[in-house]
């Protein structure tokens, strides 16, 4: 059986800066990605980021990708495309299959960075083609470059559901609505108001009722909903649209920390069942750690810096770095991510995260 | 208003967010110390020249330069839609909702490396929309 010192399974964000991180240090990684191309969703950004200034913000979120594989391939992180991990062993060991081959692979320590699923939304027509996530329509124009539809109506007014449809119009789609079932926008204004000044209508206190399509979706009913998102009734409106983007929310993509035996905790702020982890982003299990959308539902940013936090500790327990290093590093890290989630939209998930915690702060002791 | 071209900055709500600070090369963006803060601009610094309005990512700085001529207001905004305005040419101006509220005329695109595709069209706008036009269309 092959022998690491540290797999990392996901190469989005989290992953790469994992990887990076630790291999700076001298650990040997190797980064195991399903996908035939790694980044995770970063490649698909091709808006500026926010964030501060000192990490990037104000960068494209594919400037960000192209710069972490530049990163990690200086570093010399071995990156496995193609290789889905199915299954985690006591030991750490990892299953794992590509070309049509399963095999193993022991790992000293590995790392969980598996990202999140986009949820879905059931209504009568659902299943009709042209309804999607709104992750995919920003796959097909932004990666493939090919428009899923010409005549769009987006569900959800979290930051998604605004970036996607912004980026839509600048694929050449029209966006001819966006419903939000809550009585606010949920997403930041500034995404908002370029939707707005572009003419796209936000119908908040509205939902999707119904999509209608012989073969694929022709027509959407949009209703308006009280405060219990109960139909209001004669609100009715039908809309000729060819695609309804999905945009209401993610969910941690956890089966493999199930799989492993991670202690869970359940945080709907931060999209649902999470592994709890401490302040190394160290799971229940020894040796197996997680960073990204799988901690909490979040953003690229926050997902580099609990990478880099993960990527440390195991250069650290892997007797690569002293304590006092560190411990000076994390909380460099850890002062990124307290700061990220501040102000009134970071606010939830900081409270979130801090439920999840195991242990105090190594700083704090 | 001060004389000459400012930033009008429209950022309103507390979001983890600073590169106007460094995009602006005469110090006249602060933030604070939080990155949640609001931006603050100190008017007597800035020199109207426009590097923060594609230094913002949420597209949320504008420069109006209210005394530009008689009628005119001259009007900065980013653009990020192919085809890209030509100069001297005639455009729809639309408001923060998309409404056409009236018609501009481009003077300039720019679109340097600075700018990282987020061309800034300048435009004369009749002086009493300078503060309603976001947006244009052609």
């Amino acid at each position: 059986m092959r022998e690491i010192e540290f797999g990392v399974i996901g190469g989005g964000p989290a992953g790469l800066s994992a990887a990076i991180e630790a291999a700076k240090c001298g650990v040997k990684v190797a980064v195991f990605d399903e996908n035939e191309r790694p980044g995770g969703q970063l490649f698909k950004q091709i808006h500026k980021f926010f964030g501060s200034r000192e990490h990037g913000a104000g960068i494209r979120g594919i400037d960000v990708g192209t710069q972490m594989l530049e990163d990690a391939e200086k570093h010399g992180v071995e990156v496995r495309l193609n290789t889905a991990v199915w299954g985690i062993f006591d030991g750490p060991k990892l299953g794992i299959s590509s070309d049509q081959r399963v095999s193993r692979v022991s790992a000293k320590k590995i790392l969980l960075a598996t990202g999140a699923n986009e949820n879905a939304l059931a209504f009568p027509g659902w299943t009709l083609p042209g309804v999607m996530g709104g992750g995919a329509a920003q796959t097909m124009i932004n990666i493939h470059r090919v428009l899923p539809g010409k005549r769009i109506l987006t569900v959800g007014s979290g930051n998604v559901g605004l970036i996607v449809s912004y980026q839509l119009l600048q694929a050449g789609a029209e966006v001819v609505g966006l419903v939000e079932a809550l009585p606010y926008i949920s997403g930041y204004g500034v995404h908002a108001s370029k939707l707005r000044k572009c003419g796209v209508p936000i119908l908040t206190s509205h939902t999707v009722k119904e999509a209608i399509g012989k073969e694929r979706v022709e027509r959407a009913v949009i209703v308006k909903v009280d405060e219990n998102f109960n139909p209001r009734p004669r609100t009715e409106k039908r809309l000729t649209v060819d695609t309804i983007c999905l945009a209401v929310g993610l969910t941690p993509m956890a089966e493999l920390a199930w799989l492993a035996g991670c202690e869970f905790a359940y945080v709907p702020e931060l999209g649902g069942h999470v592994p709890v982890h401490d302040d190394d982003m160290q799971t229940t299990l020894e040796g197996v750690y997680v960073a990204g959308d799988l901690t909490g539902i979040e953003e690229a940013h926050t997902a580099i810096e609990e990478g880099k936090v993960a990527g440390i500790a195991v250069a650290e327990a892997l007797g690569y770095l002293t304590s006092e290093k560190a411990h000076e590093l994390k909380q460099k890290a850890w002062g990124h991510l307290d700061a990220l989630r501040k102000g009134p939209f970071g606010q939830k998930r900081a409270e979130g995260k801090v439920k999840i915690k195991i242990k105090e702060r190594r700083g704090d002791k | 208003m001060k004389q000459g071209p400012v930033a009008i900055i429209e950022c309103v709500q507390e979001i983890p967010c600073d590169p106007c600070v460094d995009s602006c090369r005469q110090g006249a963006i602060t933030i604070g110390e939080d990155i949640t803060q609001l931006p603050q601009l100190i008017e007597d610094k800035c020199t109207g020249c426009g590097t923060c309005v594609p230094g913002c990512p949420g597209q949320a700085i504008f420069v109006v330069d209210l005394n530009y001529s008689k009628q005119k207001a001259l009007l900065m905004i980013p653009y990020e839609f192919y085809p890209l305005p030509k100069a001297d040419s005639k455009v729809k101006a639309l408001d923060r909702e998309g409404k056409v509220v009236g018609g501009a005329k481009v003077l300039k695109v720019m679109n340097s490396k600075r700018n990282d595709r987020t061309p800034v069209v300048s435009l004369l706008v009749p002086k009493e929309l300078a503060m309603k036009i976001r947006h244009i269309r052609f």
